[in-house]
Order: C-alpha cells, then structure tokens, then sequence
C-alpha cells in the first residue's frame, strides 16, 4: 500500500471503507458516502492528480446501491485509483464535481441520463446523452431491456443559449454536415465573421453500446468494441481485450504482446497522415491532401496484409490475436514502412515549403495550456498545448514496457502545432514498429481459451492514435459481461474546441475541428 | 511550386483502374464467407461464433433451416473458424451489392439428426420475397444519371468506419472522380444519397428531412452491415437498425466497412453500369444462377 492510501485514510477517516488492489496498477478506494469533493480536491491539489472519467454501476440487484466510480490518474505513479462511492437506491443522488471540473461536465450528465442519478449542484444539469424529447427512461439500469421499444422520435427540443447585440446572429451547423465526417451539431453565436462562442451539440450517434456489452457473450462483445469508433478498431479492441484479460487473469503470449504494439502503431500511422493531409487540404493545399490519402492507403494495404482488413478488424482477440504471421508478412512491414516513410517526408518538406500553409495553421484555434490542463484534454490535442501525458509511457502495456520513445509536446496550441505533434509521432511509430519487429519473439500469438470467472472488476488504458482509450469491466455469468464503460477521448476533448474556436473567423472552423478529430461515435456510443 | 511539381511528376498517375482491372487484394484479405451447404454438417457452432447474427439456426420436426445473411455479415472470418468440417471458407470476394435485400440472404433446409447434427441438404434458397424496396431505380434515373452522379453522404449513426472507406474514393488511389461522380454538400444538390447506418433514434428525423430535401429523382445507398441491418449493434433502444427502417433503399453494399472498390461496386450497379454479382439461389447446384441484368439493359 503506497502512502498515498496511508495519507488518505489519516485524513478522511471517516469516509474511507476499505482500500482494495484489483491489480498491481489499479486500487480501488471504496467510500461510505456518495461525496467525493474532499477527497477529490485532495487529490487534484495535492498529487497533482487528473480525474479521467466518471462513471456509474447499478447494482441495485446484487447489493441493493448503486455506484459511481472516479478514476484518478496522478503523475510519478503507474497506479491507477478508483475511488467507488455508493448512491443508495432509494435517495439517488451525488455531488457534483463539475463546477469545479468542466471535464466532468458531460460525463455527470451521462450517469443522470443513463442511470437516473442527479448530479446535485451541476451547473448545466440538462440532458445530454438522451436527447430532450426522450421519454423518462434510464437505459443503463438493469431493470430496462436492451430492446424496449419507445414512442417514435419527433424532433428536437433542445434550446441554444441566445446570443443577442447589433448584427450578432446564429449559424446552425448540422447533424448532418457538409463533408463526409459524423453528425453533430454546432451552434455558432458570431459577431460579423470572428465567432463569440460555440455550442455543441452530440449524442446524435448514440447507439445503446454500453448497454448492448452487457447483452452479448464476451467473445461476441470483442467485435462491438471494434465498432466504437471505427478509426480506433484495433486500439478500443485492444482496450476491451485488455480489461477483460485482466479481470480474467489471462496472461497473453509475448508475441501477441509485440504484434500488438504494432498493429496499434500502424493505426496511428494511418489516421496521423490522414489528418495532416485533411488538414492541409481544409486551408486550399490539396495536392498535400493527394500525397497523404496516397500514403494511408500504403498503410491500409500493409493493415490488410497484416489482418485480412484494411482497418485492422478482426485480430485482436482475448488472449493475443487471430492470427499469426509468416515470415513474408514480416518483412513486408520493413518495406512498407521503408516506402511511407520516404513519402512522409517528401509530404512535411512540401507542407513547411508551403508559407501559405503555414500562415493559415499558424495561431489558429489556438488552445492555451492553462485551459488546456484545466479542461483535462488530452492525446494529441493535449500535447500540442502542453499537456504531457502519454498512456504507452506513464501506465506502460502490452510490450511498450520495453521500448522508450520521445513523447512530443508543444506549448503553442495551434492548428500548427497540432499537426507538428502527429507528424513527429508518425516518426517515433515507425521506428517503434521497426524495434517490435527486431524484436518479435517467436511462440504462441494467444493464450488457449479459458472460462471467464463472474465478478472480477479490472480497467485497461490504451493511448490510441486520438488519445486515452479507458476500459473499464465487470464480468458477469456464463461469459458475458455486467458493466464495460467505455471511454473515448473524444470525451474528454470536445470542450477544447468550443474553447479553440472563440475569436476565430468562422471560415477557419472546419480546419480547426480537422485539427482535433474527434470520434463522435467515440462519444456518443 | 516547382517543388510540388517535381514530386507530382515523379510519383505519375496512382489510380488503380477498378472495375477494368481487379484491385490488388492481398493474399490475406477476408471477403465474404462462401458456404459448400451440402457438405455443412453442423452450422451451429458457426452460428454461437457469429458476433453479428449473420448465421441464425432453427430447428423444428426434425428438420433445420439455416440463414446465411450477407446484409449482416461483418467477414471477421469466425465462422470458417468454427466449423470443423471445412464447409464454411472465407472468400476475397467483396463485390457484393445487391438491389434487393433479399439477394443477400441464403436458406438452407436440412433433415436433422437425433444427436444434434444434420446432413441431407433438402434444398437451398434465397431468402423470401420481401417488399420489392430494390426495384425503384426506374429507367428515368438511368437516363438521367447514367453519366454523372452526386452524391451526398448521411452518417446515420455509424461507427464511422464507413465514413473512412468512403472519404478514400475520393483520393487519388480510388479517384470516384473520373466516373463524375462527386460528393457534394448538400442533399438538394444530390441524386444520391449515400447512407451508413445502423439509423439512430437520434438520426431517425434527420435522415428523413434529409431525404425529403434530396430532388427526384434520388437513389439511397445503404452502406456497411449496419446500415444494411444495424450489424452487430441490431435494432435496440437507441438503434433502429438498417436504413431500409426508415427510408427506401435501392442498393445495399455489404462490408464492415466495405472496401472501396465495394463500394465503387454498389454505387456503380445503382447506376447500371455494373453488374449485380450476388444472384439469387446461386448456391442451388441444379439451378443455373440468375442472369445479372446487363448495363442499361432497361433502357
């Protein structure tokens, strides 16, 4: 026990239940109270610790409460802390964080929609997760069925909060946009062209994924987490494997562990030069565009050599992988990867050749670093203002406990730099994947199956190609699951933009939303 | 500007011409699962394997009829994986699209023995006549959009993997261009609508506005598994499964997600330019398959 709990327990004597190790990394603080204010500010201040996501649990059946569960993580330590606090059943209800912790904000309002918890206190307590026109329902408790039919949906109700003054107006934006990407809406106020402020609107894919876990068997329920978010198949697979084996206490093979950290390095490979490519094309530079999709398709052919996908489906499984590699697939890694890299630097010496370019990326969607920690934003958009996390190197899985590689991290917090961060990481991959495969120890690519045993709680991390991808399951009966919380990081990120976009013209808004990516399926699930 | 030059003139043209020319498909690639019906003794354990519920088992007197749906299937391959004796094998088959939803669907009856396994294949078919959803591409839409298609693309709800495949035919591997077919912004600007699903209850009012926006005449694409079916996410509390709940659809593009060529592949058959690969009853030995409709063949 590290004398972080000692400390705790000393100070909140009163609140502390008992402190219990699920994992060498992960320990879960059960309290006696709902409120975590105390201990939460303790933590934030003193540890200087993150509070990464909040989630609820109902189990009203099995102990008659439900629980709200807040994950920390805190610099210097690999250990993740839960702090699990009851809500009884019969007065559901808890203090809410968010005033404090805008990063909280959404994920509060997520437990009051899906469990029917108030966040007491919230300074937005609106629904966001279910839309307004949704009947009084809470899908994520165990009493309402995956599939109960409700009255047809007939239209939004939601009210934008008005922006008034001589030519102020509003530019509604979606669900369904322009482009090809997802939908959402964006509700711009704007003054002229600089834009006053932005509200988001999201959940417009929720498609019932955490509740559909708790319905399928486990080896089933690996393909749903491929289905997260579709440009994060293989990481959110990873991360739901991840969990699940830890619950199990499955050991997975070293190979697999190797192919692993390739195939999830191959994902970030592909979606960063699709980014900078998307990126250059959003400020006119489209031939750089040409050049990237070229490039990503190197990639996704190398994928389906890889796994029989372009997008990396289909091999992640409990225990390891699907399949494993001949000696020719191998050696196709070193000369794709040879070919792409050539064509990568072609393409960034053509993009900072270009002052245009550079002008249009340069101090836009600007991101400040104060903001940015204060938000909680992470991955690539936290890097690129100063936040420097990395999941592979602080909470090290998978075989990345032996590699070390240079985490990029600017100040600046532009468009600019957003993209300096993915092109520099593109590097660090490539010579990642090339020690992984100098690396590849032969034998087993997974471990034989084995029964899942009920009741096991264990969370995983992975640092997808957008950022922290957080698992988090109970294993339930017969192989399936009770709870898997999912989250993406385009959670945690969306308030970054609202954040980055106040002042800038509203024609650099497609760039600056490019420059972040996130997942709205991710999101809404 | 010299510099961009340069590098354009030394990579020269990067177009892959699909469907003159077979796309490069690596040895690995996994199409759709193909199904030897006759030499199938068990499906069930393909079925438990099954993460989407594209092979469904029934069993009633004595006999048992197996569904194969293509609209659902995902092609992660666990089926050919589960069952031992050799009668389920992955395919690289992808140029699936259909303009039915039935044609996606395959029965198979069979004669069940005591211990749980069947042999004697009584007979193997399509799937039954549905609404004839697939038979709206009138002879107006070919004469007016046989040579140029816009198209508008709606997420629906999807995972967003779709969406990756189908931003890749506009770069310049894929090119949808040079069929001048574009990808435009609004639905009033578009002939097609390109729709990945599974369709959300959230969506539900935006697709049909969306539809209701696009002129006629129009054409609807489901695209993926899910938009097909809902996938593996099916129709639940917050899903109403395929796009075909909502809207009519004219063509489906099975994958998850699929290829681009796949989808160059549907989008081309709703034009007639193409022709329908998946035939109904293809798998009845004693019936020749259905004869694809020729390019234009109406006209």
């Amino acid at each position: 026990m590290t004398p972080l709990f000692e400390e705790l327990r000393e100070r909140f004597p009163g609140q502390i239940g008992s402190v219990k190790e699920l994992a060498p990394d992960q320990v879960t603080v059960l309290l006696n109270e709902p409120d975590v204010t105390g201990i939460a500010r303790h933590l934030l201040g003193e540890y200087q610790a993150r509070l990464v996501t909040v989630f609820a649990e109902d189990r009203v059946n099995a102990e008659g409460l439900f629980y709200n569960h807040y994950l920390f993580d805190h610099p210097g330590d690999t250990a993740w802390v839960i702090l699990k606090a009851p809500v009884p059943a019969d007065h559901p209800s808890f203090p809410s964080l968010a005033a404090e912790l805008p990063s909280v904000n959404w994920q509060e309002r997520e437990i009051q929609d899906w469990f029917g918890l108030e966040a007491a206190g919230h300074p937005n307590p609106r629904r966001v997760a279910l839309h307004d026109n949704w009947p009084d329902v809470h899908p994520l408790r165990k009493d309402f069925p995956l599939n109960t039919v409700l009255p047809p949906f007939e239209g939004e109700r939601h009210v934008y909060r008005p922006a008034h003054g001589e030519g102020v107006f509003h530019i509604p934006v979606g669900p369904v946009h322009a482009g090809i990407i997802e939908p959402g809406h964006f509700n711009f106020a704007v003054a002229g062209e600089p834009i006053l402020y932005l509200q988001l609107r999201m959940f417009y894919t929720h498609k019932g994924t955490e509740k559909l876990f708790e319905n399928i068997p486990i080896h089933r329920a690996v393909f749903l987490a491929e289905s997260i978010s579709g440009d994060s198949a293989f990481s959110h697979g990873t991360a739901f494997c991840e969990a699940v084996e830890r619950a199990a206490g499955i050991e997975i093979p070293a190979r697999a562990q190797w192919m692993r950290v390739i195939l999830l390095e191959l994902e970030r490979i592909a979606n960063h030069i699709a980014d900078v490519g998307a990126i250059a094309n959003d400020v006119g530079f489209v031939i750089a565009n040409a050049h990237a999709g070229r490039m990503r398709e190197m990639v996704l052919g190398l994928n389906e050599m890889l796994t029989g996908s372009r997008v990396l489906r289909g091999m992640v499984a409990i225990g390891g992988v699907r399949r494993d590699w001949q000696q020719a697939q191998v050696g196709a890694i070193e000369s794709i990867l040879a070919a792409v890299e050539r064509e990568f630097s072609d393409l960034v010496l053509l993009l900072q050749a270009s002052h245009s370019t550079r002008h249009r990326l340069e101090r836009t969607g600007i991101l400040r670093p104060e903001k940015a920690s204060k938000l909680g934003i992470v991955g690539v958009a936290g890097r690129a203002s100063g936040v420097n996390l990395d999941i592979r190197r602080d909470h090290p899985y998978e075989a990345y406990r032996h590699l070390s590689f240079n985490v990029p991290v600017y100040q600046e917090g532009d468009v600019r730099h957003r993209m300096k961060v993915r092109i520099d990481e593109v590097g660090e991959s490539i010579q990642i994947i090339r020690t992984a495969v100098s690396r590849l120890p032969e034998g087993p690519h997974r471990a034989p199956a084995q029964p899942i045993p009920p009741d096991r709680c264990a969370l995983s991390a992975v640092e997808g190609w957008r950022g922290e991808i957080v698992h988090w399951v109970r294993t339930g009966e017969g192989n399936c699951l009770e709870r898997c919380k999912v989250k993406d990081p385009s959670i945690n990120n969306w308030p970054a933009i609202v954040e980055a976009v106040e002042g800038n013209i509203v024609a650099d808004f497609p760039v600056i939303n490019k420059s972040f990516n996130l997942s709205y399926s991710g999101t809404d699930r | 500007m010299f510099n961009i030059l340069q590098k354009s003139f030394r990579v020269g043209p990067a177009t892959a011409d699909y469907p003159r020319l077979a796309p490069r498909l690596a040895e690995q690639f996994r199409g759709c699962p193909e199904f030897d019906f006759a030499a199938w003794s068990d499906a069930r354990p393909a079925a438990e394997a099954c993460p989407t519920g594209a092979i469904a088992v029934r069993d009633s007197d004595g006999s048992r009829q197996v569904t194969v749906d293509y609209g659902r299937c995902i092609f992660c391959g666990e089926c050919e994986q589960a069952s031992s004796d050799g009668a389920v094998k992955m395919s690289r088959q992808f140029e699936l699209a259909v303009t039915a939803r039935r044609d996606l669907v395959l029965i198979a009856e069979y004669a069940l023995h005591s211990d749980g396994t069947h042999a004697e294949l009584k007979s193997a078919t399509s799937g039954p006549a549905a609404e004839e959803l697939g038979k709206r591409i009138s002879m107006a839409i070919e004469d007016l959009l046989g040579r140029s298609l816009s198209i508008r693309q709606v997420d629906a709800g999807s995972c967003n993997g779709c969406e990756q495949e189908i931003v890749a035919l506009n770069n310049p591997v894929h090119d949808i261009e040079r069929f001048g077919i574009h990808f435009v912004a609004s639905p009033r600007h578009a002939d097609m609508l390109l729709v990945t699903g599974p369709v959300t209850r959230n969506m539900e009012l935006a697709l049909r506005k969306t539809w209701a926006a696009t002129p006629e005449p129009k054409i609807v694409a489901a695209v993926g598994a899910c938009g097909i079916s809902g996938g593996i996410f099916g129709a639940n509390y917050a899903s109403l499964g395929g796009v075909d709940a909502v809207i009519p659809v004219d063509v489906y593009i099975p994958g998850c997600p699929p290829r681009p060529e796949a989808l160059l592949h549907g989008i081309l058959l709703a034009l007639g330019q193409v022709r329908q690969r998946v035939a109904r009853a293809r798998l009845l030995a004693d019936e020749p398959p259905a004869q694809p409709k020729p390019a234009g063949a109406n006209t």
